[in-house]
């Protein structure tokens, strides 16, 4: 009885992780510029990690391997955000910079888009390099 | 079970990964895919250790994921204050970016 409650748990836990950390590659694979692909891979890994690694905590039973797990868990805790934050300031610092762009200039800017390749509107935050070309 | 099923995931994600690696238009976009690609490995060995039924692999997990963020925070280090544009068009940067130098 426990033993089944606890199999399917986990499964369900393990099919979690398995649909973030698909989302997250895809949005890391497909989004348009930098920031927004660090928004999608940032989120998605630490969320999927916690996931997976408690839907294994749960196949491990009482033993060492639940201990260890633990202390991975706790560690891409805290390990993964930090990591996103260096690359987001180390993107900031060099010629990366995300900038605001008010709403009337992001109008213009979509329908010069829209008419040069047929995309949709975008946010009204986007990324210039110094020299002025969004890449 | 779920299990494979969670392997094949980590594998298919891990080759995106690596595609927006070998693709990514700046260093930063390399570094985040290969920062993820490391993630994932931990994740990778974990489950594998679970299939196979190794527990002692899991050392090597926990080994990895220190290595992977010192690695990373390390990468980011040296490319701090690099100007991202001459790796995406092969030329020199004209100067450092003045801003850049203000903290």
């Amino acid at each position: 009885m426990i033993d089944s409650i606890l199999h399917y748990t986990s499964g369900l836990l393990l099919l979690l992780g398995c649909f973030f950390m698909l989302t997250g590659a895809v949005g890391l694979l497909r989004f348009p510029n930098f920031y927004a692909r660090m928004h999608a891979a940032g989120i998605t890994d630490t969320l999927a990690t916690l996931l997976v690694i408690s839907g294994l905590m749960l196949t491990a039973g009482w033993s060492l391997a639940l201990f260890k797990l633990a202390l991975i868990m706790l560690f891409i805790f805290f390990t993964s955000p930090t990591a996103s934050h260096a690359l987001a300031r180390s993107a900031q610092l060099s010629t990366l910079k995300l900038t605001y762009v008010p709403a009337e200039r992001t109008q213009e800017k979509d329908q010069q888009a829209q008419s040069r390749m047929g995309s949709k509107p975008g946010s009204d935050i986007e990324v210039e390099t110094t020299d002025g070309s969004s890449v | 079970m779920m299990l494979y099923a969670t392997l094949v995931a980590l594998l298919v994600v891990m080759s995106l990964a690596l595609v927006r690696a070998v693709r990514g238009p700046t260093i930063h976009d390399r570094i985040l895919a290969v920062n993820m690609f490391g993630t994932k490995t931990v994740l990778l060995i974990a489950v594998i250790c679970f299939t196979f039924g190794e527990p002692e692999f899991l050392d090597i997990a926990l080994v990895y994921a220190l290595i992977n963020f010192v690695s990373v925070i390390g990468v980011l280090r040296y490319f701090e204050f690099r100007d991202s544009r001459k790796e995406l068009e092969g030329k020199e940067p004209e100067k450092q970016n003045p801003e850049a130098l203000r903290d």
